[in-house]
């Protein structure tokens, strides 16, 4: 009566990328309210994560938020939510939005800087969702792409601290900024959210999802 | 207002990308204003049945449908507003800030006209009889409130179906009497259908005239009056985990020690004097002045009404918690040399071998992927040898009925099997005290008996138990001695012997 | 703790003016001082604001208990400029950046204390056609963040039970972290997947049109309020060119 249970193959990224070719352009790129919700949960929850995370080294290390080459190295954490809510949720805009909301969030909370950061979410998540945009038009979001976006997030944010802080600075020590914030970025946000999703998809949390599609079911 | 009818004929659904069907076969007339209890074991597709008549199944792309179902003759899409669903877990059911925001948002989703909606907002709070004002915080709502507030968003709709998806689950006893009493209003002033789905069955029957019992494998098994189908099917629906009235729940008491055996007084292995805690920044101490203490060889009960400071006593008896006020002393026989230092500043590796915790939500305490690897990650941290350690897991995967999910990721098993394993995993650093929060939280039958069961072997073989808890079942079946806390501190009627 | 649906400044008129006016006013100021380059500017813009924020409501002892940790890491970085920066006035350079930053956030930070999240989202809805359903999700997000707070700590008290803790080495307190943001994340998906099922239960995935239950009004005075900000810049810039001062950002 029961059937027996086999467990399905893991699916690599190539067949459910086919997949997802025959799906009706209208439902793959239309936000369903799960998308959304899901999209926005994850951004507050980042709220929690910035607030922990500058917790954490507020006690630790008291002048590393006045050493900007050493915020660089944390700069990644920041950049998170647009990058891993593309990949959970695969939508157009997902990153922008994602992006906005966290530091719309931040912002609320309280930060420092207030509303201004609300527009280093928008530019940092414009950055990654145009990677996401123009590699292959919102259809791949395996690893290459997650570096590429995360990367490009790190250039937009410290393009902004350039812009609004560090206009004076030499330019070795642009540079060094530069390349360490873009590192941070692509290890923290590219590497770290790839895997988080990965990881996410196989508590099956993310069976509503494209994402969790890919996970081995038992 | 009267209530909608719901036919079913040879009606099955299959999620999306899952091997097998939630719900096959189901033939069922609902009339108009009946009152429906609907039952059935874990995986016989209740809520899909629910979600489904709620129009929220999309056989486009949610998964596939045979068979047909109607509400007043409709496809349950179209006669979308004529349900209204409520669901289990208050928090994720309330969308604003503000609780007469909350009950406009419905309305304002169907296109209500903006002069009617606070009418009905404030028709939808009296009829639940919610006992604040419209710009109350959502967040300051207890979960009984909160559950009322999603009610009246529901009636505000004014559905003629009604249909609910256990709603006094995460509540405790006196929400949950409330959340009752607001839905058999709503029913006797409206007339609407109602079907519920709920675990506690005594609590639910007058809300209901007739039981319906789904089959796991398909159909249903049982549709009739309660008293009926309790009479003839009572026993193996118990068994199967329903909570059947009126079926004894096992004695687990340990037995009494006649007195003067010889051997010395139980050893009081954690002891609590004139503990307090306030949160920083706050006017108002969560607990104050609390005495109590853990014995070896003894259950005990710590209870109390929302809000009265159990689990903050728990986590601080933990060690998990330090408290503002007072001290917690541990005996030498359970920490060693450390019993000089409270249970807060031990090291972690120490404090999971000492005292184990188990939380309220399973899910915050898995560790790695497997659940081979949860069970193995105590002891391969105090560095036993891989091959005890792994005879050990396999061991304990025997005795749990969890030996088929070895390699399953924790976070997919089902919440009687997390719970089972949250509780294992807290007893393979081999602790003496074993401290848990609302251990039986939404269990059935079958999963509570097994829990009831773990937690008795542990106290016989000489650990202590210290269970923070709203379940009377407890109380009766396994506590050897209860604290009541009411408002942060002991409630004036001391430590009760619970009497055999 | 992690509150934010209760406006510290509640009254006066910045505070019953329209969200998304207050919100435009600085967006303004935001940008018009971003492209200047000379300390003047911002300076005179900074002391209007601040005149402005007296008249609107918000008292001094507010701006000080909210500001002050504005004005350190601003003057932090204006060390910083300092320190690497290279140029031939290096304290003139570090005192414009230094108007500048307070010039842009201050504004924002105060606005901000004025806002409650509800009334900025039917605002952002009804006065800036912002799609409703990103809107109301959002807020309704929002109001799982002090539960999330809540069950971070828990988490980690979780996991000491357990007996994973980071006493002094960095790392282990990296991979706690890494531990907890993952756990958190898993409820937090949870969540809003329940979430998502109960709102589209209340009819959220409706196509049709949705009315309002609080409508958010756009008056005569946030019109004045937004021109008012545009006429600030001008008259700044204006005064800073008079001054022989005024540089902006291309020159």
């Amino acid at each position: 009566m029961s059937q027996q249970q086999r467990p399905e193959v893991h699916r690599d990224e190539a067949s459910v990328d086919a997949e997802r070719a025959t799906e009706p352009a209208a439902s793959r790129y239309a936000w369903r309210t799960v998308d959304i919700v899901v999209a926005a949960v994850l951004a507050v929850a980042f709220g929690v994560v910035f607030w922990a995370w500058g917790n954490l080294w507020n006690t630790t290390v008291a002048g590393f938020t006045a050493f900007p080459p050493a915020q660089a190295f944390m700069y990644g954490v920041w950049l998170v939510p647009g990058v891993l809510t593309m990949l959970v949720v695969r939508k157009p805009g997902a990153a922008v939005f994602a992006m906005l909301l966290a530091s719309t969030v931040s912002a609320l909370l309280g930060t420092v800087w207030g509303p201004q950061v609300i527009w280093y979410g928008l530019i940092e998540g414009l950055a990654p969702e145009l990677v996401f945009l123009l590699a292959m038009g919102y259809r791949r979001f395996g690893l290459p792409v997650a570096l590429l976006a995360a990367a490009a997030a790190g250039v937009a944010a410290a393009s902004l601290d350039w812009y609004y802080y560090y206009r004076t600075w030499s330019t070795g020590w642009l540079v060094s900024y530069f390349a360490i914030l873009v590192a941070s970025s692509v290890v923290i946000a590219g590497v770290g959210s790839w895997f988080l999703v990965r990881r996410l998809a196989a508590t099956g949390a993310l069976d509503a999802f494209p994402s969790g599609r890919e996970r081995d079911r038992v | 207002m009267t209530g909608a009818r719901v036919e079913a004929r040879g009606w099955g659904w299959r999620h999306a990308g899952r091997r097998s069907h939630a719900v096959r076969g189901l033939d069922l007339t609902v009339g108009a204003g009946e009152r429906v209890l609907l039952l059935g074991p874990s995986g016989s597709g209740k809520s899909t049945l629910l979600a489904a008549l709620a129009g929220l199944l999309d056989p486009a792309n949610a998964g596939d449908a045979e068979g047909r179902l109607t509400v007043d003759g409709l496809d349950p899409r179209a006669a979308r507003d004529r349900s209204g669903l409520m669901l289990q877990d208050p928090e994720t059911q309330l969308v604003m800030a503000r609780a007469g925001d909350d009950v406009a948002f419905g309305p304002e989703n169907r296109a209500v006209p903006d002069v009617e909606i606070w009418r009905r907002v404030d028709d939808a709070l009296g009829a639940v009889g919610f006992p604040y004002a419209r710009d109350r915080r959502t967040d300051q709502l207890s979960g009984g409130e909160q559950q009322r507030l999603a009610l009246a968003g529901i009636l505000a709709l004014s559905p003629r179906l009604l249909l609910l998806d256990e709603p006094t689950a995460n509540l405790d006893p006196d929400g949950a009497r409330l959340v009752r009493e607001a839905v058999a209003a709503a029913q006797q002033s409206t007339g609407v259908t109602t079907v519920l789905v709920e675990h506690r069955v005594a609590e639910a029957l007058p809300l209901v005239d007739r039981v319906v019992v789904l089959d796991a494998d398909g159909g249903i098994v049982a549709d009739g009056a309660p008293a009926d189908v309790f009479g003839k099917h009572g026993s193996w629906l118990a068994d199967a985990g329903v909570w059947v009235p009126d079926h004894p729940l096992p004695e687990r008491r340990r037995r009494a020690t006649p007195a003067g055996t010889g051997s010395d007084p139980p050893a009081r292995l954690l002891v609590a004097t004139d503990v307090g805690f306030t949160y920083r920044g706050s006017p108002r101490p969560v607990l104050s002045g609390v005495s109590a203490h853990v014995e070896a060889g003894e259950a005990l009960a710590v209870v109390g009404p929302n809000g009265s400071g159990k689990s903050t006593l728990a986590t601080i008896l933990a060690g998990l918690l330090a408290p503002t006020a007072g001290c917690v002393r541990a005996a030498p026989a359970l920490a060693g040399a450390d019993a000089r230092r409270p249970p807060h500043r031990w090291r972690a590796r120490d404090l999971a071998t000492r005292i184990g915790t188990v939380f309220q939500d399973p899910e915050h305490q898995f560790l790695t992927g497997r659940v081979r690897d949860e069970l193995a990650f105590g002891p391969g941290r105090s560095g036993e040898a891989a091959a005890a350690v792994a005879r050990r897991v396999d061991d304990l995967l025997d005795r749990l009925h969890l030996t088929r999910l070895a390699d399953a990721n924790p976070f997919t098993l089902s919440g009687g099997e997390k719970r089972r394993l949250s509780v294992a995993t807290a007893l393979t650093t081999s602790p003496s005290v074993l401290v848990l929060d609302e251990p039986t939280f939404g269990q059935d039958r079958r999963t509570w008996i097994q829990l009831i069961d773990l937690l008795a072997a542990h106290r016989d073989a000489g650990g202590a138990i210290c269970a923070v808890t709203h379940d009377t079942g407890i109380v009766t079946s396994l506590a050897d001695r209860v604290v009541t806390l009411e408002a942060g501190r002991l409630a004036p009627v001391p430590d009760q012997e619970v009497t055999a | 703790m992690l509150d934010v649906h209760s406006p510290a400044v509640g009254t006066g008129r910045l505070a019953r003016a329209n969200p998304v006016a207050k919100l435009a006013a600085c967006f303004v100021l935001g940008i018009g001082v971003s492209l200047t380059d000379d300390p003047v500017t911002p300076a005179l813009v900074l002391v209007a604001v601040l005149l402005a924020l007296r008249a609107g409501g918000v008292a001094i002892s507010v701006l000080l208990r909210r500001g002050w940790p504005l004005l350190i890491s601003v003057t932090a970085v204006g060390v910083t400029t300092l320190l690497f920066g290279d140029n031939d006035q290096p304290w003139l350079t570090a005192l414009a950046v230094i108007v500048r930053l307070l010039a842009i956030a201050l504004p924002g930070v105060v606005v901000l204390l004025t806002i409650d999240p509800t009334d900025l989202a039917d605002s952002l809805v009804q006065n800036a056609r912002v799609p409703p359903r990103f809107a109301y999700a959002s807020l309704a997000a929002l109001r799982l963040l002090p539960l999330m707070a809540t069950e971070w700590r828990t988490i980690r008290m979780a996991r000491r039970a357990r007996g994973v803790d980071a006493g002094r080495n960095p790392l282990a307190h990296v991979r706690l972290f890494g531990g907890t943001v993952f756990t958190l994340l898993v409820g937090a998906v949870r969540r809003g997947t329940r979430l998502a099922f109960a709102m589209d239960a209340r009819g959220f995935d409706a196509t049709g049109p949705r009315t309002v239950a609080r409508p958010q009004v756009v008056r005569r005075s946030d019109f004045v309020l937004v021109a008012g900000a545009f006429v600030l810049m001008a008259a700044a810039v204006a005064a800073s060119a008079a001054l022989g001062a005024f540089r902006p950002l291309w020159a």
